[in-house]
């Protein structure tokens, strides 16, 4: 485990920062939490709305058992405690976004207990500095709906799609230390929130989001007094708003001033943040049990099903590419930081074993290298996505299959690339329409060196006196003129031999 | 000819499919009753209409031998169910001019089952109180008046007053209610009639405008048993949009009405018998253990020691509880709006509920938001579910005594309307019998037990085991046949 050595350094020494997060993610469901309300983003306002949603006079909430299911499945991910005794509470508060008048939430008894993850803090190396982040509990409530003040001068609208959405509560304890601390945190969260499937992790959406917990303390002191900064939506605004609220703290207390308990609103477009509302002025939620619904009991087979549906996890994935597949920690690291990358590259590595009839551990390294220097190269320069990739696994994977069996050289297979992302064509009936192929006929390579000797006799006479360097010149005339078909290693034999 | 409106239900429904009178001829009768009965104020909307064009669809399927188990059989409907396309108010000023796009589920089982709707029945205002005066629509009164003279108008019991008031005075011959904390029970025993309460989570919540949930249950009111058990039957179910409905089957409760009692054990607890209960009150339910032990019931003494805390208990637990449900009523998506000129959100709802909600709404809430809130939770509300846990363990108890429990319904005759008005305190004690059970979800039932020396009804209350309804029905019947209550107000309206 690691120690951060990340210290604001003030005008009086040095502070530690401490940092908590409280992340809300969209559970992945086709339903709301409580009605059968579909969830699809950016609808038409007010066409996601059951009248349970809406709150009509006698509606009653159900819970929805695939909200549930993820957020048992989330809990197991991070090998947290799950309660098979749990209960939804009522937080009451009037708002115009709250159509019930409460938020139905857990707060006494949550779904999952106490779990964890590491975080990596060496990029290149992912195993070097690990720390373990504790997480203290996942709770699933409904979301608000949303207030829409732009579409009118003096009227406020509101908007009750997402009103009981499910949402999961992931309360981090207060065990990171630096905004990349934070921001590693936050990035392996989603990363394993986007392979359980349990939430597409958004975060521009609004389907992941986060409140920051920050305060500071004299290195190895008691807890300091925090703020909180809510509905903080990307890893960077997050790691912005620990930097800014930490300093700010360390101004306040070495000006002799006190930080106060309160809420605080981060200004992407200022970089601060700014007070919303403090503790003395904090709702009275009057928790309590919701009585419309029964404690919710779940069954050990109900959560065995759960852990039997989880998928490889990235670290263990990350070993094993590691391990079993022979790639370096980076590129492993880079493969599976994000699920639909893991499964691109999976898929070409099946296609790729399969083509050239090898074990998937003999095609990996040259899967790995062309997917993320070549493709990723090309996807950067069309701004694309991979997801948006005009080039498929099976594609990639074939055309890697070329190269190895000496069927096109590697420079020939870069030409192919280009040819394939703007057509989309197959890479062998490129190869075939273009006449790109290889030649391995020695014959016409013999008659393409003779040729250049011939008509380079002063370098050859170079060579010859001990200019080895113009070897490269020999070949590179060959492979000109065989218009770069020719077997790159037969060009280097037969160059070598002719000038022996 | 008889008077069809004198008929019971299982009369109108068994004539009917004999043939005796036609499903319209019955209704027109209710109809004329209830257009002539305005000085009751039962009614807040009447449908007149609603109840022809069942009678009609009923007479159609006499015709194709189509028939279903209520065919014919025109009903009340307290208003606190929500029906589709006609106003729902809760008695509140604040849902007037409501109308629902949806039905509830008990309400559609009923109409499903074949029977009519005469009109939304009145009720004490989101159905908090005991005496129907709490109404936005003007107090119920009661058909009954004491024979002393004095001519003063009485409560008809709440909050399903205006159900007890519109049988008692036949405008239909059975109504629905709900029960939180014997808004069934009591006003059945102040009107002379029955209605039971079944046990929590055997009728659906759907669609019924929610007091407070844990306790909330709708169940039947009726002049016999048997037609208590036919609409139980109806109502009852299990309902998918209701997590804390029974999934159960619907016994057939007519079927198994029996009066014989023989072999059962029917306990009577200590500590329904106060000082100072009432003598004629004491008298009753002395004639009542006789009935029983007559219909072969053998009587046992029983204690439920945690009685005396039952009536706090619930008036923490169903304030709170409604403080949240209410919550929705804030003017913004329907119902009253108050925005008065410049009034940004928090006016608009600290206006439109001071103006929609009524004083003794006003009070629950605020009671409710007091017991919940932080500093106060753990000394009212966690206190009042642990002794709610004990008043249901006391019947547990009990009940490995004894198969059902015989007491008064309510503490007194109906009193007249204002008499109580002013002290909140006096009219909750009305529920001081009927809470325990509710805060049980145990069934209990009301049936008239005699009448007073003023000449007014007083009912005895049958409380089961869990899901036990067949055996608190019968021990209902048992009463019946013994008292012999054919008691009617006298018509003045």
């Amino acid at each position: 485990m690691t120690e951060s050595t990340y210290r604001i350094q003030g005008a009086t020494g040095e502070w530690e920062v401490v940092i908590g997060l409280e992340v809300h993610a969209q559970v992945t469901s086709e339903a709301k939490l409580f009605s059968g309300a579909a969830t699809a983003f950016g609808a038409e306002p007010n066409t996601q709305v059951s009248l349970i949603d809406a709150a009509m006079p006698g509606m009653l909430p159900v819970p929805n058992g695939e909200c549930i299911r993820q957020a048992v499945r989330t809990g197991l991910a991070i090998d947290a405690q799950i309660n098979k005794w749990s209960r939804f509470d009522r937080k009451n508060y009037f708002y115009a976004d709250l159509p019930q008048g409460y938020q139905i939430s857990q707060l006494y008894h949550p779904l999952v207990g106490e779990g964890a993850l590491d975080i990596s803090l060496d990029e290149k190396n992912p195993d070097a500095q690990v720390k373990r982040i504790g997480i203290e509990r996942i709770h699933v409530e409904q979301d608000a709906g949303k207030l829409m003040h732009d579409q009118h001068p003096t009227r406020s609208y509101v908007d009750l799609n997402r009103s009981g959405v499910a949402l999961m509560e992931i309360v981090s304890k207060p065990d990171m230390r630096s905004p990349a601390e934070a921001g590693a945190y936050l990035s392996k969260l989603r990363t394993i929130l986007r392979y359980v499937g349990s939430c597409d992790g958004n975060m521009d959406q609004g389907s992941m989001r986060a409140d920051v917990n920050v305060s500071v303390r004299r290195p190895g002191e008691e807890f300091g007094t925090r703020t909180e900064t809510k509905n903080v939506n990307s890893v960077r605004f997050v790691m912005a708003v620990v930097e800014h609220e930490a300093s700010r703290q360390v101004d306040v207390l070495e000006a002799g001033g006190k930080i106060l308990q309160e809420t605080r609103l981060y200004d992407p477009d200022r970089n601060e943040t700014r007070s919303m509302r403090s503790k003395e002025d904090a709702h009275d939620y009057r928790y309590f049990p919701d009585p419309d619904l029964l404690p919710l009991e779940l069954e050990d087979a109900f959560i065995e099903e759960c852990r039997q549906s989880l998928p490889e996890l990235p670290d263990a994935k990350r070993r094993r590419y590691q391990e079993d597949l022979g790639l370096s920690a980076y590129n492993a690291a880079t493969l599976t930081a994000d699920a639909d990358t893991a499964r691109w590259f999976e898929v070409l590595l099946a296609e790729g074993a399969k083509a050239q009839k090898k074990n998937e551990s003999e095609v990996a390294k040259a899967s790995a290298n062309w997917l993320l220097s070549e493709l990723y190269g090309a996807l950067n320069r069309l701004g694309k996505s991979l997801d948006e990739s005009p080039v498929g696994p099976a594609d990639g994977a074939e055309l890697l299959a070329l190269v190895a069996d000496g069927t096109i050289s590697g420079t020939i297979a870069k030409q192919v690339f280009e040819i394939m992302l703007e057509t989309g064509g197959k890479p062998g009936a490129i190869v075939e329409e273009k006449g790109l192929k290889q030649t391995s006929d020695t014959g016409a390579i013999e008659a393409a060196v003779a040729k250049i000797l011939a008509d380079n006799g002063d370098k050859v006479a170079q060579y010859k006196a001990g200019k080895e360097a113009l070897f490269g010149f020999f070949v590179g005339q060959t492979m000109k003129a065989m218009q770069g078909k020719a077997n790159p290693q037969i060009v280097n034999e037969l160059v070598r031999k002719a000038l022996s | 000819m008889t008077d069809l409106t004198d008929l019971t239900v299982a009369e109108i429904r068994d004539g009917f499919r004999a043939g005796d009178f036609s499903a319209r001829e019955v209704a027109s009768a209710f109809n004329a009753n209830v257009a002539a009965a305005s000085a009751l104020n039962a009614f807040i909307v009447e449908t007149p209409e609603k109840a022809l064009e069942a009678a009609d669809a009923a007479d159609a399927a006499r015709t194709s031998g189509d028939l279903k188990p209520l065919s014919g059989v025109p009903i009340g409907m307290k208003d606190l169910f929500c029906t589709q396309g006609v106003q729902t108010t809760a008695a509140s000023h604040m849902l007037e001019g409501f109308t629902p796009t949806y039905e509830s589920t008990v309400s559609a089982k009923l109409w499903d089952a074949g029977a009519g709707m005469l009109g939304k029945l009145n009720l004490d205002q989101f159905a908090m109180g005991s005496s129907n005066e709490t109404s936005f629509f003007g107090n119920v009164v009661s058909p009954w008046r004491r024979n002393d003279g004095g001519n003063a108008p009485l409560a008809p019991g709440g909050s399903s007053g205006g159900s007890s008031a519109a049988i008692a005075a036949r405008l239909c011959p059975a109504a629905t209610g709900t029960d939180t904390g014997g808004s069934i029970r009591q006003p059945a025993a102040f009107t002379g009639i029955s209605g039971i309460k079944p046990t929590y989570g055997r009728c659906s919540r759907w669609g019924v405008v929610a007091f407070a949930s844990s306790l909330d249950q709708a169940g039947p009111m009726a002049r016999t048993v048997r037609d208590n058990a036919i609409l139980l039957e109806a109502m009852a179910g299990f309902d998918p949009k209701d997590a804390t409905s029974l999934d159960l089957p619907v016994p057939t409760w007519e079927a198994g009405l029996s009066s014989d009692l023989k072999g059962k054990k029917v306990g009577i607890p200590k500590e329904y018998r106060p000082d100072g209960l009432d003598a004629e009150i004491a008298a009753m339910w002395d004639r009542g253990i006789a009935w029983l032990r007559d219909a072969g019931a053998q009587i046992v003494d029983v204690s439920l020691p945690h009685t005396k805390y039952a009536l706090p208990t619930y008036y923490i637990i169903a304030p709170a509880e409604a403080s949240s449900n209410l919550a929705r009523y804030d003017g913004v998506r329907y119902g009253q709006r108050e925005l008065p000129e410049g009034a940004g959100l928090q006016d608009m709802y600290a206006a439109t509920r001071a103006a929609g909600f009524g004083g003794e709404v006003k009070r629950r809430i605020m009671i409710g938001t007091y017991v919940l809130s932080a500093g106060f939770y753990d000394a009212y509300y966690t206190q009042a579910q642990k002794v709610r846990a004990l008043i249901a363990r006391d019947f547990e108890q009990a009940f490995a005594q004894c198969d059902l429990l015989l007491t008064p319904t309510a503490p007194s005759a109906a009193f007249a309307l204002g008499e109580e008005q002013d002290d909140p305190l006096a009219m909750y004690l009305n529920d001081v019998f009927t809470v325990p059970a509710s805060l049980a979800g145990l069934p209990a039932m009301s049936v008239p037990g005699g009448l007073d020396a003023q000449g007014l009804p007083l009912g005895l209350q049958i409380i089961g085991k869990p899901l036990d309804e067949q055996s608190v029905l019968n021990a209902g019947l048992a009463i019946e046949e013994r008292a012999g209550f054919v008691a009617r107000p006298g018509k003045w309206w």
